[in-house]
């Protein structure tokens, strides 16, 4: 494909893993809007200060449905205070990059993840 | 199934007599047009039968012909020609929100040089608004530059109406970008009443890198690209022998082969449109249903981005055009779309379909297929899609 995407991007974004939502979880994070092109929704089922699972839901393009796998992907397992420090420069290089003007397709993933645990955090108080 | 190619708008092979026809002047006729030895006139030769076989085509003579490198150059030469040469008269241009960038990134260039521009807007179909013009032109209009047809939605514009506007303004020259309609539509520059028209050679079967600007006998517009005494000294650079060449052949089989190939294109178009408007729901045919490029066809699927689908379907090995921001490498999505007024989360999920004369209806029908798996499930991984939760669509 000539469209700048590596062979890992094309290949997540043909077999994206986690894409759907939890019932029940304990956080929800939804960034972007539709008038950008992009919305990305992160879920999280999160016990004993570990994420346990994560699925997202994504409007966007290849490299927004590629993120957001491989995000979810990284963060389970996690305690949410590493999976909190997870960056879009993280996601980038587990994909082997993006091209330039796809870059803010990253940081949508980690801002999804981010606002989803500040979800968590709120409904722990 | 072989891979599928339904992005004739974005560029056709190179058909076999056309290659043929090109082949002896890349070694075997060599010479520079311009020489004057046995050579040279060798290449004049093929040269001058191009430029025949264009003028036929279009219905103008061989010296009205212009060979250019693309049909971007002759857009920016009639643009920025018209406007120098005419900047005594006035320096008020008009032009439609929904032209190639070729003409209207020169409109903006030339608004920075102290030219006015007004960009007509469309309707929903895509067509431009003759009022609009009638409401916009004035005596100081040196200009008027409308696309024959639309390069996104296929929209066939109104242009003996518009004629009929310009030509009570003496003076103000009509400019037509044909890129899109030759060998789908009849196009004649006395019919269309045009003073300037561009073509593409690589949109009709021939080779890209050449394409050439009508200028009517008569009308003298400034040059662009200077330099000797090519073209009758009004477009410097080598002549491109074999593209040119090639352009002569490929229009001249274009207009002799319309009819067929036109009824061909439109019978796939009108089978894709029927069954994806049946079988796949929220979905919206940009464009109009009359008065369209018999080739194209244009859909925007509701809760989903346009480059997941396209990336989906040239891994299923069906290529097609996306309309929508991300894909293109821009950040807003089709400017045509947006003229028409389609919702912007709707532009971002358009797909463009062009067809062409190896397609078969078993192609179009493996590609609504694929369509139908795609949409599925890109719908299913989408937040916007998930209305029996009765969650809101606009996040």
């Amino acid at each position: 494909m000539s469209n700048g995407y590596n062979e890992k991007v094309i290949e997540v974004f043909s077999n994206p893993k986690n894409v759907g939502k939890i019932d029940n979880a304990d956080g929800v994070g939804t960034v972007g809007n539709a008038t950008c092109g992009d919305i990305m929704k992160i879920y999280l089922k999160i016990k004993n200060n570990i994420i346990v699972d994560a699925k997202f839901q994504t409007f966007g393009c290849a490299a927004a449905i590629a993120t957001s796998s491989t995000a979810t992907e990284m963060i389970i397992g996690k305690t949410v205070d590493e999976a909190e420090r997870l960056t879009n420069a993280d996601v980038v290089e587990n994909l082997g990059g993006l091209p330039a003007q796809k870059m803010h397709c990253s940081v949508l993933a980690e801002e999804a993840i981010r606002e989803a645990i500040k979800d968590y955090r709120a409904k722990q108080k | 199934m072989d891979r599928i190619y339904f992005d004739h708008a974005a560029t056709t092979p190179v058909s076999r007599k056309v290659l043929d026809k090109m082949m002896p002047y890349f070694s075997d006729v060599f010479g520079n047009a311009h020489s004057q030895h046995g050579f040279g006139r060798q290449a004049i030769k093929g040269v001058d039968e191009a430029r025949s076989q264009v003028a036929k085509a279009i219905g103008c003579l061989p010296n009205e012909v212009y060979f250019t490198g693309s049909g971007t150059e002759a857009n920016n030469w009639a643009v920025k020609g018209a406007a120098l040469a005419k900047k005594a008269k006035g320096k008020h241009i008009i032009t439609s929100q929904i032209e190639h960038p070729s003409v209207l990134n020169n409109c903006k260039w030339l608004e920075k040089q102290g030219y006015e521009v007004t960009y007509l807007p469309v309707d929903s179909e895509g067509f431009v608004i003759v009022d609009e013009l009638k409401k916009a032109i004035r005596e100081d209009t040196i200009l008027v530059s409308i696309m024959l047809a639309n390069n996104e939605v296929g929209s066939i514009q109104p242009y003996k109406q518009i004629n009929e506007v310009i030509k009570q303004y003496k003076g103000c020259l009509y400019h037509v970008d044909a890129v899109q309609a030759i060998g789908a539509i009849k196009v004649d520059v006395k019919d269309i009443g045009c003073d300037l028209l561009t073509l593409s050679g690589h949109k009709f079967y021939g080779p890209k890198g050449v394409g050439a600007l009508y200028i009517r006998n008569g009308l003298k517009i400034e040059k662009l690209i200077i330099a000797g005494a090519q073209e009758r000294s009004m477009r410097g650079g080598t002549t491109n022998t074999p593209a040119v060449v090639g352009i002569g052949q490929a229009i001249e089989d274009a207009v002799a082969n319309m009819d067929e190939y036109s009824t061909h294109c439109q019978t796939l178009r009108d089978r894709f449109i029927n069954r994806v408007e049946n079988e796949i729901p929220m979905v919206k045919l940009n464009g109009p249903r009359a008065n369209r490029l018999p080739n194209n066809a244009n859909f925007s699927f509701d809760f989903i981005e346009g480059e997941g689908i396209l990336f989906r379907l040239d891994l299923a090995g069906i290529a097609v055009s996306s309309g929508s921001a991300c894909s293109s490498g821009s950040l807003e999505p089709s400017h045509v779309l947006q003229a028409m007024g389609v919702d912007i989360v709707l532009c971002h999920g358009s797909i463009r379909f062009s067809f062409g004369s190896a397609n078969t209806i078993e192609q179009v029908d493996y590609a609504v297929e694929k369509l139908k798996e795609i949409v599925k499930f890109l719908r299913e991984m989408s937040p916007l899609f998930n209305l029996n939760e009765g969650e809101s669509k606009n996040v």
